[in-house]
C-alpha cells in the first residue's frame, strides 16, 4: 500500500519585507486509494502547501518531512518528485507559449514512464480520456493553457492527471470556476483516475459542492499555515454553514 | 534617391526637423534624425568607408566585414539553384538596366550600396499567379569569396505566392533584395539564414506595398558568423499591409542583426512586427532596431511591432532598440513592447512538476518560442526543416 507522509513541516517565503513563515508544522498521512479535504480560510497556506509538496523554488523548507512510501520527496528535483508518482494539479495553470499540448502531454507520459508509450495505444488513451472531459480534439494542436478558459485549464489538469497515472495527486482548487456540468465532468475524471490507479488526494478546496462528487474520506480544518482539526464529510458541511470563525478566534488571516 | 546634401551617413545630425521622436518606452532611444532623411544612393562611391561610429553600423563588429563594406565584391550571378516548373512564378537573370531594378529602394548604407554598383546580373523572380504557390531559391554554394547580389521579387496585381530564399553553406554575401507588390497581391517574402560559422552576410531588403495588398516578410537566421538583414517595408499606396516576423539563435561568436523599417506613407496601412531571438554562450550576440515612422499623410494607420529576446546563459548580449516617429495626429494605433529576459520559472516548474527533466524542459520552451515565428512561413516542408535545425541549435547548446 502506497502512502504520503507530511510530517512537521515548516516552510517559509521570501518576500520584499523579509521571510515570511507560512507553514507551521503541518502534518497529514494519506494512504492508497484515500481523499483528504483540505479546507480552510484564504491565505491560510494551502497552496504553499501543494506547492512545497511539489518542490517549486519560491518556497523554502524550514524544517520537516515528505515522505513517499519512505522516500524522502524534499530532496528530490521537482521532475524526480513527479516520476516518483506525486502530481500537482494547479489552482492557476501556466500558459506555455508554442508547446502542443499533444507534444507536452507525450513527453511528460515519455519522462514519466521512461520510455515513449507506444503510439497506438497512448492515441487511443488520449482520445478516451479527453472525449470523457469533454475537450475537443483541437485541443491537442493548441498551445498548453494558452487562451484556454478557466474551466477548460482545470480539465487539461484532470486530463494530465489521468494520463499520467501519478500514486498521489494535489487538487489545488480544481473546482473553482467551473460549472455545475465542468465540475460533475472533472469530478468524474478524478473518480476514474482513483477507480483506475488507487490514487490518493488531497484536495484544497472552499466548497462542499465538489465533496459531493468527490466523497473524502477525511475532511481536515487548515488555518494559519497548519491543520487544526480533521473530521469525516460531515465537517466539510459544518464548515460550509459556520465558517472559520471558531478556529480564528486567535489568529488574523495570513500571518 | 532622396535628397539629402553630401554623403553623410556618417554624420550624426543633431537637429531633427520638427520631427517627433516619440517613444513609450524607458529604453526606447531618440533618434537623432528621421528616418525619412536618411541619404540613399545606389553609388558605393557616395559613401564613406565605414568607421563603425555610424548610427547604422556602431553595433556591428566592422572589422568582421571589412570585405564586403570596403573591398572589391565579385558581381557575378552567385550560384543559385531555381526550382522548376512552378505555376504563377517566373525567375530568370537580368542586366542591371532592367526596368524592374531600383523600382522599391535604394541603399542607405555603404555596404548595400557596395553590392549595387558591383552586381552584374539580378535575380528577377516574377509571381503572377493568382494561386499560392512555393517557389524556393536556394543558395549553398557561394564559397568564401566577397561577392554580390541582386535580387528582384515582383508580385503582380492580385497575384499570391511564397518566394524563400534558403541560404546554407560557406558565403562573404553582400546583397540586396527588392520587393514590389502589385496591387491586392499577397507576397510571403522568407530568407532563411543557415551559413557556416565562417559566413558573413549583409542584406538590404527594400519593399514596396501597392493597393490593398499585403506582403508578409519572415527572416529567419540560425548561421552565420555576422548575419545582418535589413528589411525596409514601405507601406505606399492606401490599404496596404505589412508585416515583418523574425527569429534567430545566437550561440557563441555569433553576431546576429537585423534593422526592420516599417514606412507608412500612405493612409489606412497596417504594419505588425514580430521578432523573437534566444542567445546562447556568453559571446553570443543580437541586435534588433525596429524603425516604425508614420508618415504625415499615413492617417488611419495602425502599427504595432515587438521583440522578445530570451537569453539562455550568463553573457550574451541583445540589443533591442524599438524607435516609433510619428508626423500625423490621426492614427488608428501604435504602439511597441519589447524584453530581454531569462527563462519563466513558472513554465519550467510546470513542465517539470510533469515530470520533464529540466534540461529538456528548457529545450521545450525555447523552441515553442521560436516556433510562433517558424509557423508564419506557411510551407509545411521548410517549417519541419527549421523545426529540426532549432533542435539542432539546441542540442549543440551546452547546459540548456
Ligand atoms: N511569493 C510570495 N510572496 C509573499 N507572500 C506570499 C508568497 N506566496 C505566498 N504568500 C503568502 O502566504 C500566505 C499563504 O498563501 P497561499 O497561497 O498558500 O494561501 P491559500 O491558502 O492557498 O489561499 P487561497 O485560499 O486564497 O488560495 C498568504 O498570506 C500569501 O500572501
Ligand atoms: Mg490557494
Amino acid at each position: 500500500m502506497s502512502n504520503l507522509e507530511i510530517r512537521d513541516l515548516h516552510v517559509s517565503v521570501e518576500t520584499e519585507q523579509g521571510t515570511k513563515q507560512i507553514l507551521k508544522g503541518v502534518d497529514l498521512s494519506i494512504g492508497e486509494g484515500e481523499t483528504h479535504a483540505i479546507m480552510g480560510p484564504n491565505g491560510s497556506g494551502k497552496s504553499t502547501l501543494a506547492y512545497a509538496i511539489a518542490g517549486h523554488p519560491k518556497y523554502t523548507v524550514e524544517s520537516g518531512s515528505v515522505k513517499l512510501d519512505g522516500e524522502e520527496v524534499l530532496t528530490m528535483t521537482v521532475d524526480e518528485r513527479a516520476r516518483a508518482g506525486l502530481f500537482l494539479a494547479m489552482q492557476y495553470p501556466v500558459e506555455i507559449p508554442g508547446v502542443s499540448v499533444s507534444n507536452f502531454l507525450r513527453t511528460a507520459k515519455t519522462a514519466i514512464d521512461g520510455a515513449a508509450p507506444p503510439i497506438r495505444g497512448w492515441i487511443k488513451d488520449l482520445d478516451s480520456s479527453m472525449s470523457q472531459l469533454r475537450m475537443d480534439k483541437s485541443f491537442r494542436e493548441r498551445n498548453v493553457n494558452e487562451g484556454f478558459s478557466g474551466g477548460e485549464k482545470k480539465r487539461n489538469e484532470i486530463l494530465q492527471l489521468e494520463l499520467l497515472k501519478p500514486k498521489f495527486a494535489v487538487l489545488d482548487e480544481t473546482d473553482s470556476g467551473l460549472d455545475v456540468d465542468a465540475l460533475k465532468i472533472v469530478s468524474e475524471g478524478v473518480n476514474r483516475a482513483k477507480a483506475n490507479t488507487g490514487l490518493g488526494i488531497l484536495l484544497i478546496t472552499h466548497y462542499n459542492r465538489i465533496l459531493k462528487y468527490i466523497q473524502p474520506d477525511f475532511v481536515h480544518v487548515f488555518v494559519a499555515g497548519k491543520v487544526v482539526e480533521q473530521g469525516g464529510p460531515e465537517l466539510a458541511v459544518r464548515l460550509e454553514n459556520e465558517g472559520y470563525d471558531r478556529f480564528l478566534s486567535n489568529v488574523n488571516v495570513g500571518s | 534617391m532622396s535628397a539629402a546634401p553630401t554623403a553623410n551617413t556618417g554624420l550624426i545630425e543633431t537637429d531633427q526637423h520638427g520631427m517627433k521622436a516619440h517613444s513609450d518606452g524607458g529604453d526606447a532611444y531618440v533618434p537623432v534624425q528621421s528616418r525619412a532623411e536618411r541619404f540613399t544612393s545606389t553609388s558605393v562611391d557616395d559613401f564613406e568607408k565605414v568607421t563603425g561610429f555610424e548610427l547604422e553600423w556602431k553595433l556591428t563588429p566592422i572589422s568582421r566585414i571589412a570585405a564586403l563594406t570596403e573591398g572589391e565584391l565579385d558581381g557575378s550571378a552567385p550560384a543559385t539553384a531555381l526550382p522548376e516548373g512552378v505555376a504563377g512564378v517566373a525567375a530568370s537573370w537580368v542586366d542591371r538596366s532592367d526596368a524592374r531594378i531600383g523600382t522599391a529602394g535604394a541603399p542607405e548604407e555603404r555596404a548595400s550600396a557596395n553590392a549595387w554598383s558591383s552586381f552584374e546580373k539580378a535575380l528577377a523572380i516574377d509571381v503572377s499567379g493568382e494561386e499560392l504557390h512555393e517557389y524556393r531559391v536556394i543558395r549553398s554554394e557561394l564559397g568564401q569569396t566577397p561577392r554580390a547580389a541582386h535580387t528582384v521579387i515582383t508580385a503582380a496585381p492580385f497575384s499570391q505566392g511564397l518566394v524563400i530564399l534558403s541560404n546554407s553553406g560557406d558565403a562573404q554575401l553582400s546583397e540586396n533584395v527588392e520587393i514590389v507588390v502589385g496591387d491586392q497581391a499577397q507576397l510571403t517574402v522568407v530568407t532563411v539564414q543557415e551559413w557556416t560559422d565562417e559566413s558573413n552576410h549583409l542584406a538590404s531588403h527594400f519593399a514596396r506595398v501597392g493597393r490593398d495588398a499585403r506582403l508578409r516578410h519572415i527572416v529567419i537566421s540560425l548561421g552565420g558568423g555576422v548575419v545582418r538583414v535589413n528589411p525596409s517595408i514601405h507601406l505606399v499606396e492606401t490599404g496596404a499591409d505589412g508585416s515583418a516576423f523574425g527569429a534567430y539563435f545566437a550561440d557563441a561568436g555569433q553576431h546576429l542583426e537585423q534593422r526592420v523599417y516599417i514606412d507608412h506613407v500612405a493612409a489606412q496601412t497596417k504594419s505588425r512586427v514580430k521578432y523573437k531571438g534566444a542567445l546562447q554562450g556568453a559571446t553570443a550576440r543580437s541586435v534588433w532596431v525596429g524603425d516604425v515612422l508614420i508618415g504625415p499623410h499615413a492617417t488611419g494607420t495602425d502599427s504595432y511591432e515587438e521583440n522578445r529576446n530570451l537569453v539562455l546563459s550568463e553573457g550574451p548580449r541583445a540589443d533591442s532598440i524599438p524607435n516609433l516617429e510619428i508626423e500625423t495626429g490621426d492614427i488608428q494605433g501604435a504602439g511597441h513592447a519589447s524584453s530581454t529576459g531569462r527563462f519563466d520559472d513558472e513554465q519550467l516548474f510546470y513542465l517539470q512538476s510533469r515530470g520533464i527533466p529540466e534540461d529538456e524542459a528548457r529545450r521545450l520552451v525555447v523552441r515553442g518560442f521560436l516556433a510562433e515565428i517558424v509557423a508564419q512561413i506557411g510551407s509545411e516542408q521548410v517549417e519541419s526543416e527549421l523545426s529540426a535545425a532549432i533542435e539542432a541549435e539546441l542540442t549543440r547548446a551546452q547546459g540548456i
